[in-house]
């Protein structure tokens, strides 16, 4: 990329009710990501152009958006890896209601993590009132306590964006979280039911869509949702598991902890 | 003027990173009623991209670190200007603060034993930064937000506050709008905590997200509480300097903490030609000292990549303006070559600084396992701010608290990597339990509505004044005068032209104008903040102008040594009677003898 390049970007504006892609053409430089252009752009030529950006370094996720036509982070697409030759489309994520320009209301998400059951450790065990963790059992739950929140993967996941399911399902990011809970080795909740209720896993059938999409190279599908699966077709589905937790309730009434 | 939304709560806080969420969980839990404004969505707050680690003396590496040799690296590190009282209560509380997040599902990297693994980071003496990889901040913010959601906290999201409401001399409430529709909001409290973070957008190479305005600092001072210590900016020794694009980005000093060396456009490893004095009998003179050290061997010293970030930085300067820096302007610091030393390295690094690795990679076009990182300084963290007293937090006015980089006192002149999160445990707790006391021991005050008509009246002039200039433009040109002319190197000659330029751009402000209506409007976001930047730039500017020495971050040339007279006194910036800034110097608490045997016994 020479000094003087320049390249068009071309930007959905408007909201819920009407909008365009409107055409801007901005200088760009060895380096840059599209979410430098936007930034530019939005300095020098559309102050009032709405659209949601914090570090602008891959780690708040709050600048999820469709660049030519692909879910991205705008702050990790760097233009180098784009054809500049032909504009770059810009537009908001389509999962989530639209409020203006590149900005929608993902406020579904919040309201969803409060339903989760939270986090509920055993009694510290160790002598010193606190716990012991190895490294090993704690791998796969720090690999999901990567998530920036960026809801790519809900954006991509078609339960939600094509079939609009988010009243009985709580999408990819959620079931990530939900993991995360469920293999935390101190956590002594049992959030099994729900996942198959209330959280609805059972929609998902495992396209991968979000685990391609995620910037934090999650393995969403493969070390998350599948094990969860297992987990609720364990509990619900085997005939054999569910006649031997019956007598074991019965042996051990006093234990209230993951069978209840 | 219209009706205001207006809602009703004992506290509330301004601002939810580490800081802000810490003590809404506080507050909340002794029983009062909790409002918190977000000028983002929740769980983005700057606190997301905090790196290394959490500084507390857990001692689960090395049993010999205690709360003592903790207070006394902090206020090394902080040239002694520190509060001594908040020094002590942070080395003292910050051990059960990172407990607590382990207790409340934070997921930190382990020792062989189980236990919470610490690293190494400068200026610190044993391995003390809890962490996960390098994304701890992410870890804490998201702990925080994800326990604070079930406590009953009402959060308000996208919502920025444009100035606090007073009865008399107390603070009752503040004012502001939602960024979604522009819509005002009223919120009533019998007590108001700012946790709103620093002032990295006052700078043109920072650190920082574009929210980091000094929103706080700026609200506090124009409600009349006192500013202190604002000459001190903590400059970031490293970060990313090519492509321009991502110029200011940081990375991590647990590079340094992993091995990382410095080197410059020679080859030569400079750090070692420069240990100060009081730093010397800690530090390694040799590199396989240094190199024993960061591999956990008790009996070595640390290397001298690992002192302070203000030395560090200025180091790192000088050898740029000196002619030996890389290509693009900084100096190499290189992890790679660990691989001399350890089989494993690649695996070791990208196990240790993922987020660099990937950073790197994804950005630069560099292996941070193979070849070297090119850094420089970058404008990271405000050592000044809202002063407070140690034990609660609250400021001088009554009603109003302050935690985390928006408060000052704990750090000094220079901040050790690693003091901000156990700080915004520490004192977020305490502003949130205090705040909550004050609110149960106050009732709600009466709001001034002619106030509240002026503010909105006052935010709202820049859409009668369409043709007025790009309020973008203003931020930038402030941006320019802070990065060159008070910036890492000061001189009064300097620091006099960027006042100038400072009430040029006061005057700016006042005209900007904006295109658009009022649903979420950046263009009118960003005329609204530039107040708040002017003022954090305007103290900032009249403080380092005070200061006629060199301490810690603050660098002057024309006065390159330490002074005497200056060593026991703050800076202290207050709004004058008429509106105009006022900067005098007041003495330091004096540190009683007991913590004065600590810091002997520590030397």
């Amino acid at each position: 990329m020479s000094a003087q390049q320049q390249a068009t970007f071309r930007i959905w504006r408007g909201n819920a009710t009407a909008g365009e892609f409107r055409d801007y053409v901005t200088g760009v430089s060895e380096g840059m990501v599209v979410l430098d252009a936007v930034n530019h752009i939005q300095a020098t030529q559309a102050n009032d152009l709405a659209y949601r950006w914090n570090c602008k370094a891959g780690k708040c996720g709050s600048c999820s958006a469709e660049i030519n036509g692909t879910p991205k982070l705008m702050c990790m697409t760097r233009l180098s890896d784009l054809p500049l030759e032909k504009p770059v489309t810009v537009q908001p994520i389509k999962a989530f209601p639209l409020i203006k320009d590149l900005l929608t209301n993902v406020s579904w998400n919040f309201r969803v993590k409060k339903r989760i059951k939270p986090f509920k450790p055993r009694p510290p065990d160790a002598p010193d009132g606190t716990w012991r963790m190895q490294q090993a059992d704690i791998d796969r739950v720090q690999e999901f306590r990567k998530c920036i929140e960026c809801f790519l993967c809900q954006d991509v996941c078609h339960v939600l964006r094509d079939h609009q399911m988010h009243d009985k399902f709580i999408g990819p990011r959620f079931l990530i979280h939900v993991a995360a809970l469920e293999m935390h080795p101190l956590d002594t909740e049992d959030r099994i039911e729900e996942l198959r209720n209330a959280y609805g896993i059972g929609y998902c059938n495992i396209t991968k869509c979000c685990t391609k999409v995620c910037p934090e190279s999650i393995q969403i599908t493969d070390n998350g949702i599948i094990p969860l699966k297992e987990r609720v077709v364990d509990k619900f589905f085997d005939p054999l598991g569910w006649f031997w937790r019956s007598l074991k309730r019965k042996s051990d009434s006093g234990n209230v902890n993951r069978e209840t | 003027m219209p009706d205001y939304d207006t809602f009703e709560h004992d506290v509330l806080i301004i601002g939810s990173g580490g800081a802000g969420l810490r003590a809404g969980i506080e507050a909340s839990a002794a029983g009062v009623s909790v409002g918190m404004v977000c000028k983002c969505l929740l769980g983005k707050a700057h606190t997301v991209m905090a790196e290394g680690g959490i500084a507390a003396a857990l001692a689960n590496v090395d049993d010999r670190d205690n709360w003592k040799v903790h207070f006394a690296d902090t206020m090394r590190g902080g040239q002694y200007v520190n509060n001594w009282r908040m020094a002590e209560l942070h080395a003292k509380e910050a051990p059960a603060r990172v407990r607590e997040l382990e207790a409340w599902g934070a997921v930190f990297d382990r020792t062989k034993d189980g236990r919470i693994l610490q690293r190494n980071f400068g200026g610190h003496k044993y391995p003390r930064l809890a962490h996960v990889g390098d994304r701890t901040g992410l870890e804490m913010i998201r702990t925080l937000q994800d326990h604070g959601v079930h406590k009953g906290i009402d959060v308000f999201m996208e919502v920025c506050i444009i100035a606090l409401l007073k009865d008399g001399v107390r603070v009752v409430g503040a004012f502001g709008y939602d960024r979604e529709r522009g819509h005002f909001k009223i919120f009533r409290a019998k007590a108001v905590v700012l946790a709103t973070g620093g002032i990295g957008k006052a700078y043109k190479i920072s650190s920082n997200s574009w929210d980091c305005t000094g929103d706080g600092h700026s609200l506090a001072y124009h409600a009349g509480a006192a500013l202190i210590d604002m000459e001190y900016v903590q400059f970031h020794p490293t970060g990313m300097v090519w492509p321009p694009s991502v110029a200011g980005m940081l990375v991590t000093e647990g590079v340094r903490g992993e091995g990382g060396i410095l080197t410059n456009a020679d080859g030569k490893r400079f750090m070692f030609d420069f240990i100060p004095d009081n730093y010397k009998t800690q530090t390694a003179d040799n590199e396989e000292e240094g190199w024993r050290y960061t591999q956990g061997d008790k009996n070595a010293r640390r290397p001298p990549e690992l002192l302070t970030r203000d030395h560090v930085a200025r180091c790192i300067v000088r050898e740029i303006k000196e002619g030996r820096g890389t290509p693009h302007g900084g100096v190499y610091l290189d992890i790679s070559w660990i691989k001399k030393r350890l089989s494993n390295a690649e695996e070791h690094i990208k196990r240790k600084l993922p987020s660099m690795h990937h950073q790197f990679k994804a950005l630069g076009d560099i292996d941070i396992t193979k070849e070297p990182m090119e850094v420089g300084p970058t404008t990271h963290y405000i050592m000044g701010g809202v002063h407070v007293d140690a034990d609660t937090q609250m400021s001088d006015v009554p009603g109003l608290f302050a935690a985390g980089e928006c408060a000052a006192g704990i750090n000094g002149a220079n901040r050790l990597g690693g003091n901000s999160l156990s700080d915004l445990l520490v004192f977020g707790k305490r502003a949130g339990e205090f705040a909550a006391k004050f609110a149960k021991e106050n009732s709600h005050g009466e709001i001034d509505n002619e106030h509240v008509d002026m503010y909105a009246r006052e935010a709202l002039k820049p859409f009668e004044n369409s043709r007025g200039e790009n309020p973008y433009s203003v931020q930038r040109d402030l941006q320019d005068v802070m990065q060159h002319n008070v910036g890492i190197m000061r001189d009064e000659s300097e620091m006099r032209s960027a006042l100038d330029h400072l009430r040029t751009c006061w005057e700016r402000a006042a005209h900007v104008g904006v295109t658009g209506n009022r649903d979420f409007n950046p263009g009118w976001h960003t005329a609204l903040d530039l107040k708040n930047l002017l003022t954090v730039s305007e103290a900032i500017t009249r403080a380092a102008l005070e200061r006629k020495e060199s301490r810690g971050a603050q660098f002057r040339d024309d006065y390159p040594e330490k002074d005497e007279r200056f060593a026991k006194v703050n800076t202290v910036i207050r709004r004058g009677q008429h509106g105009a800034m006022q900067v005098r110097l007041e003495p330091l608490p004096e540190m009683p003898d007991y913590l004065k045997q600590v810091t002997e016994e520590n030397k």
